[in-house]
């Protein structure tokens, strides 16, 4: 079956601080698949994200990454994101004295002027936040305050997928979406992505356990160990991982190295 | 069963603890009966010859005295700190004395009985043989450095570490080299005094790539009367080099004043590092404020090298009056600055004292934590300065001042300056000051503990962050110190 | 007037003793007597600080006053049309507004007609034909009085002629803010000594803002100013100022404050622009339950130079301060904050707090902090926080991967970096004015009177 390729990623480097975290990443994701990531602390996980998104502390030092045929790489990142990428951060930041509002209403704007489409008025920019919220029960309370400042976890997490909602991207990496947050908080986020789920878009799961991943289901799940892709199979691979650790993937890997 | 035990045991050593830190005297206020010569009071440039003279001087050391001390009649005394100092009369100190055994002893055998008996009261244990591993001592009675312990094993690994008076003799190009290149006799006031009148002090040098096995330490005691006390310390760590070095202080009580104006010089190399940790307790003078060491103290380092880092740690708990500003040149890239400080003020004591941190280096760092605890009638001021020169790219400080204040006559006060010239780097400053915790004190009385006791747990706790900074030998003295020096304070 | 002296007072002493009595004949009586006090404290070696002197790390007041001045003795009226400067007015609020012309006070017709019962906003001159006394009573009291006083505070009451009274009688609440516009419209080199007087009586209550803008290009204006304020038991007073003038004005003053048994003084003083800025304050908390509020910004380009310089001296228990300052220093201007909270050994209850954060935007922008505490009393929760840095790079990361332009994400950063001290402001309507006056600083554009069609037509932008 030949679709269109969202996301191609061919042997990607990276670094922060001259310390190589990513040492060779080759990823394809079509529209309407979700692939999760999974893998040890300290894999490269994160690193991934970061790099996708553009996060100046990374520098990529080798590889590729093409955006339904665009170089990302070669974007600023505000660029990424008007062109459908979209980053749920595993620590979103809060932004003290900034309102969600003005925060929202600069990102939509910014995406519709690079569009080439005229800005949206107040009323229907209030209109369609009301309207997103919902998606993920977002307080309005939380609307009307700063950006994330004083959100408890759960909120923050909630107001990352609020934010998925309003920016409709193309690709959506949720990274680490699940930490933190307590079974209802989970739910409430899980169906709010199912819920922006279509057949042109494609989700990527950055997670440590499966319990996400009931509720998200992924089509493809790659195992991330020493900053390489070191295993992928189907959504059978996370479970198979619940129940036995990472320790068989990373004596595995570490055997093939030292052969090497 | 076992559990009761060892709740007694724990039972009796807070006991012992709370026995030590209530005796409340100054435990080092003796006076030992040593034969000292002295030299007659009063300073003139002839008293500069004669100290030169007595210590055999090369002729470039005279001058660099010679030097120092005509610049320091241009000067006077400086104002700025927030300290009320009576004036000193500089005609009234005997500038020179030493225990009179005419020359440096070869071995313990030679050392005056009494000398030996002062350094052990004090818990200096001068004879290698009780001395704890791993802690070589060099003694400074006086103007004089009495013995350097552990100089055999030192000298096994290059490591020089002998009194000043004989570097100036043994390594004369080293000194020559260092001498006055952090500290420059100009720096002020007493750092001119100091540099036309030193008597003695403690030179180190560790070579490039070793790290020294043990801790090096010196005890300056002032015991004759009507002296004053001006030693130089300078320690060099060559690349790749680390040590630790210990300072302790004591003075006999005495109603009259003593004048004690030290410089520390320290250089540090490529990725070497140095620490320096002192346990400042000169005696503060009495419940009346009669008495007790003018502490006038300058010290600094220069981190020269990439990534060398020198710490210095503090724990000030003596002398009448202190000025005292330990600070770091961050010259070299990646190169890290720390001070680390504890000072507690009672009675009438009054303290001046903090850090500077000069980053110049790219991405150098420097850490600042000042705890002051003010009691009885005490003024206790934080005085830093935090400086990033233009090409300091990428600097971070960080500082942190808390005062505690015991008491409702004395003073806590915080002077800081910031000053940034370059736009890259972060540089943060955070103060507070605040009284006991009433809610802490009475926790600690409803579960039995006394309030004196509470006080000393109280200070101890809060100085923590500073206290585990210092050696473990330290440590414990440091931790009996801050209670002591509280004694009285509360209640 | 000759600057034959390489001490830049020496010029003024001269002035006042050749002209003592041209001056005197055309000052109000309560100055007079100020004046020859302030002479015999001028005399030698009284000298106006310089860079390095203990509270000027950065700032050169004898070089501020060196120029050649001209200071309009005769009390010419000076050409500033003051129907045009009517229209510079706040948005969505009458103030009842004066302007100060040079140094000379025009009420306009709408504040002769709606001054409220109790209210009291005249020249001293005037003040001293309705009220007779009362200047006289409260004049040099505090900015004149401390043995300590600063040599520019004395030079302006050697030169200074006249002033603005704002009195409100007890219980007086004035609802409608009061505005005072000070205005530099000059022909030549000119300094301006201005004095403000605030006597709020007990229970009074009322706020007041204060403009000073620049009308000439290119010529240098100097503007001393020296405000002191009284504040009753109860009373409350909101002081705003706003420096929007140009990079030829230069600016030292000076605010002296005593706050009553329960009172509370809010000040918020930002400089939007400007040459050279010299701001101390300082408020002596008198009696218990006495509270001050300071906060303060300054957004500066160019060559700008701002210093701020508080003094809170809590005298009596129970009283409480906080402080906040933050700069953004762009360009190569650089900022000076010096601040001081003494609390003494009476003042047991005290809550005193100060903060100062900066934000250096570009290469040679420089920022030099004093933070100081000097406590003497253990019943008090004191603190302070100082940092000096550079936008959250984290938070700008997350406004791009939102989509947020580089140099949009940045502008909305450094406005919600400001926006507590804008929020400060008691005044909603004000609130709403200083907050867009940011933006418009932060845009770059130039913002003084921003809403005026008239005089001010716009000056070559001082950014980059």
């Amino acid at each position: 079956m030949q679709q269109d390729i969202l996301l191609k990623v061919t042997d990607l480097h990276a670094a922060i601080d001259g310390r190589e975290i990513l040492k060779g990443i080759d990823l394809e994701i079509h529209p309407g698949e979700v692939h999760a990531i999974m893998g040890p602390n300290g894999s490269g996980k994160s690193t991934l994200s970061g790099v996708l998104a553009g996060d100046p502390r990374y520098t990529v030092t080798a590889g590729s990454a093409t955006f339904h045929g665009v170089d990302l790489l070669a974007l600023a990142p505000e660029n990424r994101s008007h062109e459908g990428l979209f980053l749920s951060f595993q620590y979103p930041v809060e932004i003290p004295g900034v309102s969600m509002v003005n925060f929202m209403r600069a990102a939509v704007n910014a995406k519709r002027e690079y569009l080439g489409e005229p800005p949206l008025s107040a009323s229907d920019f209030l209109k369609l936040m009301r309207n997103k919220r919902a998606v993920v029960e977002l307080d309005n309370k939380l609307a009307s305050r700063s950006v994330n400042e004083g959100f408890s976890g759960g909120e923050k997490k909630r107001n990352e997928i609020f934010q998925m909602a309003m920016l409709e991207p193309r690709l959506s990496i949720l990274d680490e979406t699940d930490s933190g947050l307590d079974i209802d908080a989970l739910r409430i986020v899980a169906s709010g992505v199912n819920k922006l789920k279509t057949q042109h878009n494609a989700t990527i799961v950055i997670t440590h356990y499966q319990r996400l991943l009931d509720y998200i289901r992924p089509d493809f799940v790659h195992i991330l160990y020493k900053g390489r892709i070191v295993h992928s199979g189907g959504p059978e691979l996370a479970l198979e991982l619940e129940e036995k650790g990472y320790d068989w993937i990373k004596q595995q890997v570490d055997n093939d190295e030292q052969q090497q | 069963m076992d559990q009761t035990d060892k709740n007694i045991s724990e039972q009796n050593a807070s006991d012992d603890i709370i026995r030590d830190a209530t005796q409340g005297e100054y435990k080092y206020g003796f006076v030992s009966d040593i034969d000292t010569h002295r030299i007659e009071r009063g300073l003139s440039e002839d008293v500069v010859r004669t100290i030169s003279r007595l210590k055999d001087e090369p002729e470039w050391l005279l001058d660099f005295r010679l030097k120092a001390y005509r610049y320091w009649l241009t000067l006077e005394m400086p104002q700025w700190a927030h300290l009320d100092i009576p004036p000193i009369d500089y005609q009234a100190i005997s500038y020179y004395a030493a225990p009179s055994a005419a020359k440096r002893p070869e071995s313990l055998d030679e050392v005056d009985p009494q000398i030996l008996d002062t350094f052990n009261r004090l818990g200096i244990p001068l004879q290698e043989q009780k001395a704890l591993a791993g802690m070589a001592v060099d003694a400074v009675m006086d103007s004089v450095s009495v013995k350097t312990t552990h100089r055999e094993a030192l000298a096994e690994k290059g490591i020089i570490f002998c009194s000043f008076s004989e570097a100036v003799k043994d390594y004369p190009d080293l000194v020559r080299r260092y001498l006055g290149s952090v500290v420059s006799y100009r720096d002020n006031f007493f750092a001119a005094l100091n540099s036309a009148v030193f008597s003695d002090g403690s030179f180190v040098y560790i070579p490039k790539g070793v790290r020294c096995p043990m801790e090096l330490s010196t005890y300056f005691r002032i015991n004759a009367a009507g002296t004053g006390q001006f030693e130089r310390t300078l320690i060099v760590a060559d690349d790749d080099s680390y040590v630790s070095y210990l300072e302790g202080c004591t003075a006999p009580m005495r109603d009259e004043n003593q004048l004690h104006a030290a410089i520390v010089e320290i250089i540090v190399e490529d990725r070497a590092e140095v620490k320096y940790s002192t346990v400042q307790n000169w005696y503060a003078g009495d419940a009346e404020g009669r008495g007790g060491v003018y502490n006038f103290v300058t010290k600094r380092g220069l981190c020269r090298g990439y990534a060398s880092k020198l710490s210095w740690t503090q724990v000030e708990t003596g002398s009448a009056i202190t000025w005292k500003y330990p600070g770091c040149i961050l010259r070299g890239d990646n190169s890290t600055g720390e001070f680390y400080s504890v000072a507690v003020t009672n009675n009438r004591q009054q303290a001046d004292t903090g850090t500077k941190m000069i980053h110049i280096g790219r991405n150098t760092r420097s850490t600042i934590v000042s705890k002051g605890i003010s009691a009885g009638r005490s003024q206790n001021s934080y005085r830093g300065l935090v400086k990033v020169a233009p090409g300091a790219e990428g600097a971070r400080n960080y500082t942190q001042c808390d005062s505690l204040l015991l008491g409702d006559r004395c003073g806590a006060h915080t002077f800081p300056y910031v000053d940034v010239l370059n736009p890259t780097a972060v540089v943060e400053h955070e103060a507070t000051t605040s009284k006991i915790s009433e809610q802490q004190l009475f926790y600690c009385n409803q579960r039995g503990i006394p309030t004196e006791q509470a006080v000393g747990l109280i200070v101890n706790g809060y100085a923590k962050e500073v206290m585990n900074k210092l050696p473990m030998e330290f440590a414990v003295e440091a931790q009996k110190l801050l209670s002591i020096t509280l004694e009285g304070s509360v209640g | 007037m000759m600057n034959s002296s390489n001490n830049a007072l020496q010029q003024y002493l001269e002035l006042h003793d050749a002209h003592r009595e041209a001056i005197d004949a055309h000052s109000a009586a309560p100055m007079r007597a100020l004046r020859s006090r302030a002479r015999l404290r001028l005399e030698p070696p009284a000298r106006l600080p310089r860079k390095a002197d203990e509270g000027y790390a950065r700032t050169d007041i004898d070089a501020i006053f060196a120029p050649d001045f001209g200071i309009n003795i005769m009390r010419v009226p000076a050409p500033v049309d003051i129907a045009a400067s009517l229209r510079c007015d706040i948005p969505n609020i009458s103030t009842l507004m004066a302007v100060v012309a040079g140094d000379e006070f025009r009420p306009t017709d709408t504040l002769v007609r709606n001054m409220p019962a109790g209210v009291t906003l005249t020249s001293f001159s005037e003040a001293e034909k309705t009220m007779p006394g009362l200047v006289a009573g409260y004049l040099g009291r505090l900015a004149d009085a401390d043995e300590g006083a600063d040599t520019a505070t004395l030079l302006n009451s050697l030169l200074a002629q006249d002033g603005v009274l704002l009195h409100v009688s007890a219980g007086t609440v004035c609802t409608k803010p009061l505005q005072l516009v000070n205005i530099f419209n000059a022909g030549i080199p000119t300094l301006a000594a201005r004095r403000v007087l605030i006597v709020l009586e007990p229970g009074a209550s009322a706020s007041l803002l204060v403009c000073d803008h620049t009308q000439s290009r290119g010529i240098a204006c100097l503007a001393s100013e020296v405000t002191e304020i009284f504040l009753g038991n109860g009373a409350r007073l909101d002081y705003c100022h706003l420096e929007e003038s140009n990079p030829d004005t230069s600016r030292v003053a000076s605010l002296h404050a005593s706050v009553g048994a329960d009172a509370t003084l809010d000040i918020n003083g930002s400089t939007l622009s400007g040459g050279r800025t010299r701001n101390s304050y300082t408020v002596h908390l008198d009696h218990p339950g006495a509270q001050a509020r300071i906060a303060g910004m300054a957004i500066a380009s160019g060559t700008q130079h701002t210093d701020n310089n508080t003094f809170i001296h809590h005298h009596a228990p129970h009283c409480t301060s906080s402080q906040l300052f933050k700069y953004i220093l762009d360009g190569s201007a650089s900022g000076a904050f010096r601040g001081l909270i003494r609390v003494d050994q009476d003042a047991a209850f005290t809550e005193a707090y100060q903060t100062n954060r900066n934000l250096l935007a570009s290469e040679q922008a420089t920022m030099h902090t004093e933070p100081q505490l000097e406590i003497y009393c253990d019943e008090v929760k004191c603190g302070h926080g100082a940092t000096t840095g550079q936008l959250d790079q984290a938070a700008m990361f997350y406004m791009r991967s939102r989509g947020i332009p580089q140099a949009q994400a940045r502008m909305m950063l450094m406005q919600a970096f400001m926006a507590d001290v804008v929020d400060t402001i008691a005044i909603p309507s004000l609130r709403d004015r200083l907050r867009m006056l940011v933006e418009r600083r932060l845009n770059g554009q130039q913002t003084a009177c921003g809403d005026c069609a008239a005089a001010c037509a716009p000056a070559p932008s001082t950014q980059p």
